[in-house]
């Protein structure tokens, strides 16, 4: 296999980062999940899973086993296509979108260099906010076919929301954009090499905190986190949008939420906090090494807002529906259109256009 | 067909509002009762409350029941703050046949009730949380409430359905490790609950969540005769404790909390002074207690079990023993009416006694019975998170719904 990668002239590396990809993400998907309940007792002084190998580290294997052998339980009045689709949808556009992530710097080995991008669309952040909204296709489709009340409250509140929110996060980025100047996540990255450059930050979350406050905000809602999980929200809605679901299919649903997650949280340390990039990164010499910890930073700054999602569900309250929309219309569309507006005055003033 | 198809596709002249089934096993409804709710959307529109899922007729059971066989009953009505009821019900039936109680005696009675208030409103605090979504408030503090079950453990045995005491007093004097548990418990409470306030007290979202949510003036509360922290939320500061003193509430210094608006915050805020005001209570009360005493109980021979060597050595221990465990007891011909302050507000028995073993009636005043009628008027309007809110701020619990 190897000779043949090395011999052959088509690329296959791309092909294998989208497997190594794949793999990645369920498995932090699968590991957030375990994550979750960790944090989740760590902060409410609890034990959380345990029993699964040591720590309970196979906790999320031994719930994968479980969701494969429930019994599928399709309910009769329910549009079947449809039920199927739904969670089907909302897992394949979780796994899309990491697709246009650089993952970390350039790896060159003998002369030959692999991106750690499976693919660098010059209109990459686009791509992502697409992806992102198809998602709601998933949980609205689910929440009808299920032919439930309860589900379709669910599911409308999933659509309404995200797609209020996209608006703000769309216009967030817009600003983003602005002073990045490109659509290309891979040169986001680049242009956010380092951790100082020409005596000020390279790293957005410094040019522009306000970008990253109203995106993350639109970030926790896009995922379904606390405090937008309206969709699901237990005590009002039974199970939301999957209460008709059981075994994988419900699995998928919960999955796709924690691989959104991933995502969402890859985005926001690629977008504000120089993805890839540490300080110092230049003063090392070998370009191997520094690719290296490229990666594991970027890792380790997906692993931290992952938490921090995790930190802010098991702190406080959901919002109420109507709050929730004045959230969303009133202040942070308001907010991010005066810092469109703002961030294009300063760019004009200080010459900054191009 | 067509002519229904043809329907269905013409917007409707009237609006059309969706029949929602809240319950009867619904995750929030914390036990078993049902709402038919027709929605707008979200917004609630009409309300009908149906209960009787659990009712098990315990005023007519308890007609065939000699007096120290109906406390266990009570303790299935409210069954988050069971010694409450308990002591209730022993009231009654002291008040009918004119038992005097020893202070001592009553003081620990208040030390237990008051626990069990805590208990209670520990429930209802951190379930307000957790409908509100934050779950976080509602583990610290309910391992408070466990070691509360612990204390009346030690003293009884049993934990949730607890018939404790008995009429007259107490079955034994409660033992050391009880008095531990107790001690330590206002050592550690106070400090646990304090974390509990400031995680939700004064959180942004919790405040908007249930601010103006819920609401019930007091005319409208006094109309539905609403007692307890469900009335002293609207303002009105009526509490049988201090209106109607009981087991010597009299010698004791403690605040009534009101609110103003009787919104689902004012309800947690009323709760969450309680409880500090229950606190202080309950420290009055140990200071003043005689925890080497061995009187249990009032001298009422006839309903406190003697100990078994009394039994086997002396004649009129012999025949009380044996007209207790049968229940032979007779009481006098009368009526009364005891209300206690029940975690939930007032608790009332009303007993007809015809002069036999058994009640010829007893009625319970269950103050959730009273609160859930005003449901379908509190939730109109409002949406479907508030109407899960003023459900769990009202505390309504079945078992006392349904009785």
């Amino acid at each position: 296999m190897t000779t043949l990668i090395m011999t052959s002239g088509f690329d296959w590396w791309p092909y294998i980062l989208v497997v190594i990809l794949f793999l990645i993400s369920l498995g932090v998907a699968a590991y957030a999940t375990y994550a979750e309940r960790k944090v989740a007792a760590f902060l409410q002084d609890r034990l959380g899973p345990n029993r699964a190998g040591p720590f309970g580290i196979l906790q999320p294997i031994a719930d994968g086993v479980k969701m494969f052998m429930k019994e599928e339980i399709i309910p009769n009045v329910s549009n079947k296509t449809l039920f199927i689709l739904g969670p089907a949808i909302a897992m394949l556009t979780a796994l899309l979108t990491g697709a246009v992530i650089p993952w970390g710097p350039d790896v060159v080995v003998d002369g030959k260099v692999y991106r750690l991008q499976v693919t660098d669309v010059n209109i990459g952040v686009l791509y992502l906010l697409g992806v992102v909204s198809i998602g709601v296709y998933g949980i609205m489709i689910g929440g009808w076919a299920s032919n439930n009340k309860y589900a379709l409250l669910g599911a409308l509140r999933a659509s309404s929301q995200m797609i209020s929110y996209e608006v703000a996060m769309g216009v967030s980025i817009v600003t983003l954009i602005m002073f990045t100047g490109t659509l290309s996540t891979a040169e986001i990255a680049q242009q956010q090499h380092g951790f100082w450059a020409d005596g000020y930050f390279t790293w957005n979350f410094f040019k522009n905190p306000l970008v990253f406050l109203i995106f993350f905000i639109c970030a926790l809602a896009e995922t379904n986190r606390t405090p937008f999980d309206l969709p699901e929200c237990e005590t009002e809605l039974v199970g939301g949008y999957h209460t008709e679901y059981s075994s994988m299919k419900l699995g998928f649903y919960l999955f796709a939420e924690y691989v959104n997650m991933f995502i969402s949280s890859a985005v926001i340390s690629l977008f504000f906090f120089g993805g890839y990039n540490f300080p110092f990164m230049d003063q090392i010499d070998n370009q191997l090494l520094v690719s290296l910890i490229g990666v594991g930073v970027m890792f380790a700054k997906t692993v931290f807002f992952i938490f921090v999602f995790m930190w802010i569900r098991w702190t406080i309250p959901r919002f109420r529906y109507d709050q929730l929309m004045n959230l969303g219309w009133k202040v942070l569309i308001p907010l991010s259109l005066v810092n469109l507006a703002i961030t294009g005055l300063v760019m004009y003033f200080t010459g900054n256009l191009e | 067909m067509n002519e229904h198809l043809n329907n269905d596709t013409a917007a409707p002249e009237e609006k059309v509002y969706t029949t929602l089934n809240l319950g009867p096993t619904h995750p929030a409804t914390h036990g078993i009762f049902q709402n038919v709710l027709k929605m707008d959307g979200e917004i609630i529109v009409d309300a009908e409350p149906t209960i009787g899922y659990i009712h098990r007729a315990f005023e007519k059971l308890a007609e065939r029941r000699p007096f120290n066989q109906i406390t266990p009953i009570t303790d299935r009505l409210n069954y988050c703050s069971s010694p409450i009821n308990n002591m209730g019900w022993h009231m009654t039936v002291e008040k009918l046949i004119n038992a005097e109680i020893p202070k001592n005696v009553q003081y620990m009675r208040v030390v237990i009730m008051e626990l069990a208030r805590i208990a209670d409103h520990i429930i209802c605090n951190s379930v307000i949380g957790v409908d509100t979504g934050a779950l976080t408030g509602f583990t610290y503090i309910f391992q408070w409430r466990e070691k509360i079950y612990e204390i009346y453990e030690e003293i009884c045995g049993a934990r949730l359905t607890t018939n404790i005491g008995r009429i007259g007093g107490f079955e034994r004097m409660w033992p050391e490790k009880a008095w531990q548990r107790i001690d330590d418990f206002m050592k550690e409470f106070p400090k646990e609950l304090k974390q509990f306030e400031d995680l939700l007290m004064r959180n942004r979202i919790f405040m908007d969540r249930t601010i103006n949510a819920g609401g019930i003036n007091a005319e409208r509360a006094l109309q539905y005769s609403f007692t307890g922290p469900n009335l002293r939320a609207t303002g009105i500061d009526y509490d049988v404790r201090v209106m109607n003193p009981y087991s010597s509430y009299e010698d004791f210094d403690f605040v009534i909390p009101v609110g103003t608006s009787g919104d689902v915050y004012d309800r947690f805020m009323v709760r969450q002074q309680e409880m500090w005001e229950s606190l202080s209570i309950i420290r009055q009360a140990l200071k003043n207690i005689d925890r080497k005493s061995t009187v249990f109980h009032g001298d009422v021979p006839e309903f406190c079990l003697p100990a078994k060597e009394e039994v086997y050595n002396n004649m009129e221990a012999l025949i009380y023993h044996f007209k207790i465990v049968m229940g032979e007891t007779d009481i006098p011909v009368g009526e009364v009416y005891h209300q206690v302050e029940g975690a939930n507000g007032e608790l009332g028995f009303y007993l007809i006694s015809d002069g036999g073993r058994t009640p010829y009636r007893l009625h319970f005043r269950r103050p959730c019975f009273i609160y859930y009628q005003s449901y379908p008027e509190i939730i109109k309007g409002g949406m479907l998170s508030d109407a899960i809110l003023a459900m769990s701020s009202m505390n309504v619990i079945a078992g006392e719904l349904d009785a």
